[in-house]
C-alpha cells in the first residue's frame, strides 16, 4: 500500500487529470479527423459542383459535346473538339521537349554537378517553378513572342516549311509560344522529381557498373535509367497534368484561335485558356454551362492523370522499400 | 612482332574512343540542359527587372490607377488587395492544414494516412482555373464578388501545400522525443501540442511561407471571384478587390504601352517578393532539417 494513493484527495486529483487527458485526446483526435474529412469533402465538393454547374450543357449536348467541332455563341452551338485538340497538341509537344531536358537536368544534378554548386543549381531550377504563370505569360507575349516571331519562325518556315507543323507564316502569338511557355513550366517540376529518383539509386549498383568498366553514360543507361523507369514516367505524367491545366499563361500567348490544324505558328485555344478567356464575358447561360462542361472535361483528365501518377509513384517507392 | 606489339599497346582502341566520345557528348548535353534552365530563369528575371524598374516610383505604390485619359497613377489598390487576399487565405488554410497534418502523422492508421496524402496530392494537382470556377459557382453566383471569396479560393490552393509540408516536418520529429513525453506520463494531446508541434514550428512556418509565395502569384482562381477593375484602396474583405496577378493579366491585354510598363513594374514587385520569400524559406528549411536530423 502506497502512501500517495491512499489519500483520497490525491486520487481525486489523479482521476480528474485522467478525465481531462481522455477528453483532450478525444478532442484533438476528433478535431484533426474532422479537418481531414473536410479535405476529402472539398475534393468531392469541387467535382460535384463542377458537374452540377455544367448540367444544363451536359443534358443539352450530351457526350456529343466532346466530338463536336466549333464554338458558336450566336447560335448557341458548342463543342469541345477544337479545344481538346489544342490542349493535346500543346501539352504533348511541351512534354516532348521537356522530357529529355528534365531527365538531362536530373542526371546533371545527381551524377555530374560538382558538390559545391549542386544545391545552387538545383535551387535555381526549382525557382523557375516559383515564377507565377501570369509573369511568364507577360514575358511570353511581350518578349519571347516577338523574338520567336521575328527570328525563329521565319527560319523554321524557310528550312522546314514542308513539315505541316511549320507551314504558315510567322506570328507573335500562337501555339509555338504556348508550347515554349508550357515547357518552361513543366521542366522544373519533372526535373526535380527526376533528380530525387536518380539520387536514390543504390550506390552499390552504380559503382558495380563503373567497376565493370562502364563509362558514366553507360552506367546511366544500364543502371540508373532502367532502375528509375517507372518513377520517371510518373514524373512526366505529372508534368503533363500541369501542362494540360495551365490557363493564364496559355490564354495570354496562344491568341484565341479556332480550328483543328497542325500549324504551330497559327493561333489556337485550349480547354483551360477558353475558360479563362470567356467565363466572365459569357453571353448566355448555356454558354456559361458549356464553359463549365469544358472545366468538367479538364477535371476528369486531371483526376485521371494525377491519380495514375501518384499510384505509380507510391507503388514504386513501396517496391523499392520492400526490395532493400 | 608487329602483331604482338599491337595486342599489348596502351593506346585506346577505336571502340573505346567511341565510348568515351559518347560519354563526353552526353555529359555535355546534360550540362547544357541544366545551364539552359538557369539561363531561362536569368532571362525572365532580367527582362522583368529591366522593363519594370523604370515605372517604379513613390506614386506607383501609393496612388490608384489614373482615370481614363490621364497619365500617371499607381497600383496601391492591387497591392493592398493582394495583401488582404493572401493574409485571409493564410488564416483559413494554416490551421486546417496543420490539423490535417497532425491527424495524418499522429492519429491515422497507415491506410487512412495514405489515402489522405493521395487526396491532398490530387487536390494540389487540380488546375487552378477549376478552383476558380468552383468558388465562383459556390459563392459568387447570385451574391457578387468579395475579397474573402477570393481568399477562400486561394486557401484551397494553399491547403494541400501547408498540410503536406507540415506532415513531412512532423514525420521528422524524432520518435524518441514522443516516447520520452509519453513515458513521463503525458497524454497524447499534451505530447502533440507541447512537444511535437513546438519542435516542428520552424518547419511549419517555412512551409507556410512557400505556400504564401505560391498563392500570391495565382491568377486563375481569382479571375472570376474578385474584381478585375476595383479602383479603390480597401482593407474590407467584404468588398471586391483587385490583386497584383489579376492586374498584370488585365494590363497585359491593353493596347496601351503605358499599361504594359505598369504590368512589368507589378511583375517586378511580385517576383521580387516571391523569390525572396522562397529563397529565405528554402534556406531556413535546409538549416532546420539538418538540425532535426542531427
Amino acid at each position: 500500500m502506497n502512501a500517495v494513493t491512499s489519500t483520497p484527495a490525491a486520487a481525486a486529483v489523479r482521476s480528474r487529470r485522467r478525465l481531462g487527458d481522455r477528453f483532450g485526446d478525444l478532442a484533438l483526435h476528433g478535431l484533426t479527423a474532422a479537418a481531414t474529412l473536410a479535405a476529402f469533402a472539398l475534393l468531392g465538393g469541387i467535382a460535384w459542383k463542377i458537374f452540377d454547374l455544367a448540367h444544363p450543357a451536359i443534358s443539352r449536348f450530351g457526350l456529343g459535346f466532346v466530338t463536336h467541332q466549333g464554338w458558336d455563341a450566336i447560335h448557341n452551338k458548342f463543342g469541345a473538339l477544337d479545344l481538346i485538340w489544342g490542349t493535346a497538341l500543346t501539352s504533348f509537344l511541351a512534354l516532348l521537349i521537356a522530357a529529355p531536358v528534365s531527365i538531362a537536368i536530373g542526371l546533371y544534378l545527381s551524377e555530374l554537378a560538382p558538390r559545391g554548386i549542386r544545391l545552387v543549381i538545383a535551387t535555381l531550377v526549382e525557382l523557375l517553378a516559383a515564377i507565377p504563370s501570369v509573369v511568364l505569360g507577360l514575358w511570353g507575349i511581350l518578349v519571347l513572342g516577338p523574338f520567336v516571331g521575328k527570328h525563329v519562325e521565319p527560319w523554321l518556315h524557310a528550312h522546314l516549311g514542308f513539315i505541316p507543323l511549320f507551314d504558315s507564316s510567322a506570328e507573335n502569338s500562337g501555339i509555338l509560344i504556348a508550347v515554349l511557355v508550357l515547357t518552361i513550366m513543366v521542366v522544373p517540376i519533372c526535373s526535380s522529381i527526376c533528380r530525387e529518383l536518380f539520387t536514390n539509386v543504390p550506390t552499390e549498383l552504380e559503382e558495380g557498373a563503373l567497376a565493370l568498366g562502364a563509362t558514366r553514360w553507360e552506367m546511366v543507361r544500364g543502371v540508373v535509367l532502367p532502375y528509375t523507369r517507372t518513377g520517371v514516367s510518373a514524373a512526366l505524367i505529372l508534368g503533363l497534368g500541369r501542362a494540360v491545366g495551365e490557363a493564364i499563361a496559355v490564354t495570354m500567348v496562344i491568341g484565341a484561335g479556332y480550328g483543328i490544324h497542325w500549324s504551330l505558328f497559327r493561333t489556337g485555344d485550349t480547354l483551360a485558356s477558353k475558360i479563362a478567356a470567356q467565363y466572365q464575358g459569357a453571353a448566355s447561360n448555356i454558354q456559361l454551362a458549356s464553359l463549365v462542361y469544358l472545366a468538367a472535361i479538364l477535371l476528369v483528365i486531371s483526376l485521371l492523370v494525377n491519380i495514375a501518377a501518384q499510384v505509380i509513384v507510391r507503388r514504386f517507392s513501396h517496391q523499392r522499400l520492400a526490395g532493400s | 612482332m608487329a602483331a604482338d606489339a599491337g595486342r599489348y599497346t596502351l593506346t585506346l582502341s577505336r571502340r573505346t574512343k567511341r565510348r568515351k566520345a559518347v560519354n563526353l557528348l552526353m555529359q555535355g548535353i546534360a550540362t547544357l540542359a541544366a545551364l539552359s534552365a538557369v539561363a531561362v530563369l536569368a532571362l525572365v528575371i532580367a527582362s522583368v527587372a529591366e522593363r519594370g524598374a523604370g515605372a517604379l516610383s513613390w506614386d506607383f505604390f501609393t496612388k490608384t490607377a489614373a482615370t481614363f485619359g490621364e497619365s500617371g497613377g499607381g497600383v496601391a489598390n492591387a497591392l493592398v488587395g493582394s495583401l488582404v487576399l493572401v493574409a485571409l487565405a493564410t488564416a483559413m488554410a494554416l490551421p486546417v492544414g496543420v490539423l490535417i497534418a497532425i491527424y495524418v502523422s499522429e492519429f491515422a492508421k497507415p491506410r487512412i494516412a495514405d489515402a489522405s496524402k493521395l487526396v491532398l496530392d490530387v487536390l494540389n494537382g487540380l488546375p487552378s482555373i477549376i478552383i476558380g470556377v468552383f468558388v465562383y459557382g459556390l459563392l459568387v453566383v447570385g451574391s457578387g464578388q468579395a475579397a474573402w471569396k477570393g481568399s477562400f479560393a486561394l486557401a484551397i490552393i494553399m491547403l494541400p501545400l501547408v498540410a503536406r509540408s507540415t506532415q513531412e516536418v512532423l514525420a521528422l520529429v524524432p520518435a524518441t522525443l514522443r516516447e520520452g513525453a509519453l513515458a513521463l506520463g503525458a497524454s497524447r494531446w499534451r505530447t502533440v501540442l507541447g512537444v511535437v508541434l513546438p519542435t516542428s514550428l520552424g518547419g511549419i512556418l517555412t512551409g507556410t511561407v512557400l505556400a504564401v509565395a505560391r498563392a500570391a502569384g495565382e491568377t486563375a482562381p481569382l479571375l472570376f471571384v474578385t474584381s478585375i477593375a476595383a479602383n479603390t484602396v480597401t482593407w474590407d474583405p467584404r468588398q471586391p478587390v483587385l490583386s497584383i496577378p489579376v492586374d498584370i493579366f488585365a494590363l497585359s491585354e491593353s493596347p496601351d504601352p503605358a499599361d504594359h510598363a505598369r504590368a512589368w513594374a507589378l511583375a517586378l514587385v511580385l517576383i521580387s517578393f516571391i523569390l525572396v520569400a522562397s529563397l529565405t524559406a528554402r534556406a531556413a528549411l535546409v538549416r532546420y532539417r539538418s538540425r532535426l536530423e542531427r
